[in-house]
């Protein structure tokens, strides 16, 4: 706390795994377990539909909900059109539509409320 | 109490067993299905990281072999195998039947699949090949596509049937890693004017020399590494191979066209370790491979305590690697065969 008067001039830069809240990955860690098996190799980023036109990352949007990192997701899967290519590639067998259908309901849901 | 050992499979791993068993005084017979010895190492040009020639090993092997006049029958498959207390039946595919009084199974592996992976095009695209393929263009000694001319850039693909559910090969191949760098230096020796790129997602340099050799194919040769999985491959109209990948560090789709795809595949348990491991008695990890008794103490011994494993029946390993495993597992199969003698 001794670092932090509630204001700065400069927006946080730092991933801080100390105050990250992890209660959201969590709960999409269960709704989809084989999430954990994730090594980042970025073949679903690859064969992205929307990744070619868009500056979606699906490997990114792993790692930053992985990190607590949320504030960007929502507007990150919105541009997803559940087209599947990803999963047919993963060499880790992640069923990555419920990932994206997961993230819609704890994270973009709660946001619009 | 007899000390005869059956070696099934002769490639190094049994070799070296043969070998170290017949200086001890037992009497090894090696059964080997193909029409030499050497097992994949036939296949292979020039070893990593030290770019021995291959021959050089098994010729030193088999003058050995022939000096010591060790028994050897080429040509010659396993069809069963039977497990009767202190003797073990082998019964070939021609009909003959040897009786043991232990065993060392030293059978090897199998070579991924790569048309399995049908998003790369093996088999489709004539320009996609495999690393074995590559190794046997070193052995030929020209390297060249399928128009026959030399190619201006070569892409490799690390982790082709390693580490990969969808194609039920969890586990690591280990070797690929070094191989893909062993070739990529070799292209550039080979074509200087060849641009080489290496797609991976881990580089595990475990072995001695491993990442000297990985430094030196940064520096001295600039193979250009970039940590991303290809994840689907297509032909152009002039024969060349348009990859797909994600530049993971940069965090963006990535495009690539190269006269030539190199997929580096992995090891694959053999096929017929399910047939042997049922008739013996033995067990299978999940991978396929042999589980041995103990993955510390016994890791050549098996439940059953006249059969023993050595090599890449076990697990992927490197060709030093499986030859430490036939003079492990043939001292543990003398320090059987004299348990009596030991113990008086």
């Amino acid at each position: 706390m001794a670092n932090n008067w509630g204001f700065g001039i400069n927006e946080k830069r730092s991933i801080d795994l100390d105050t990250n809240n992890f209660d959201i990955v969590r709960k999409i860690l269960e709704a989809e377990p084989s999430f954990y098996r994730c090594i980042s190799c970025g073949s679903c980023t690859a064969t992205c539909s929307a990744g070619n036109i868009t500056n979606f990352n699906f490997r990114k949007v792993h790692h930053l909900l992985r990190r607590g990192e949320y504030q960007t997701l929502s507007g990150e899967i919105s541009k997803c059109m559940l087209c599947g290519k990803c999963s047919l590639v993963c060499p880790r067998g992640i069923n990555t539509r419920n990932i994206i259908l997961n993230i819609n309901r704890l994270i973009t849901r709660q946001n619009l409320r | 109490m007899g000390k005869r050992v059956i070696i099934v499979g002769g490639g190094v791993a049994g070799m070296q067993a043969a070998i170290t068993l017949k200086k001890t005084g037992c009497s090894p017979l090696l059964i080997e299905k193909n029409i030499a010895l050497g097992g994949k190492l036939n296949n292979w040009d020039r070893l990593f990281p030290s770019q021995t020639s291959a021959n050089e090993i098994i010729n030193g092997l088999t003058d050995e072999i022939a000096s010591l006049n060790i028994k050897n029958i080429l040509c010659g498959e396993v069809s069963e195998m039977r497990h009767d207390e202190d003797k073990i039946e082998v019964n070939l595919t021609d009909g003959n039947t040897y009786e043991a009084d232990a065993i060392i199974i030293a059978t090897g592996f199998d070579l991924f699949n790569a048309t399995q992976k049908e998003e790369y095009g093996y088999g489709v695209y004539n320009n996609v090949i495999t690393s074995a393929d590559l190794e046997e263009m070193f052995r030929q000694g020209e390297v060249k596509t399928s128009t026959g001319v030399p190619p201006s850039s070569v892409a490799f693909l690390h982790c082709v049937g390693s580490r990969d559910l969808q194609v039920g090969q969890g586990h690591c191949s280990r070797v690929c890693c070094i191989t893909g760098v062993k070739q990529a230096i070799e292209i550039r020796q080979a074509l200087p004017e060849c641009q080489v790129y290496n797609f991976y997602m881990d580089m595990r340099m475990f072995g001695p020399g491993y990442e000297e050799l990985y430094k030196e194919a940064q520096e001295k040769w600039k193979i250009n590494f970039i940590r991303g999985r290809i994840s689907e491959a297509s032909q152009t109209i002039d024969n060349r191979i348009r990859i797909k990948a994600e530049d993971t560090l940069a965090g963006r789709p990535l495009k690539l066209t190269v006269d030539m795809l190199v997929l580096l595949i992995g090891k694959k348990a053999a096929a017929c370790n399910r047939k042997l491991a049922a008739d013996l008695g033995l067990s299978l990890r999940e991978s396929g491979f042999y589980a041995p008794k103990d993955n510390f103490t016994d890791n050549v011994c098996t439940c059953k305590e006249n059969v023993f494993i050595a090599g890449t029946a076990l697990a992927p390993k490197t060709i030093g690697e499986a030859m430490n495993d036939g003079t492990a597992a043939a001292i543990k199969a003398y320090e059987y065969l004299n348990r009596f003698e030991n113990g008086k």
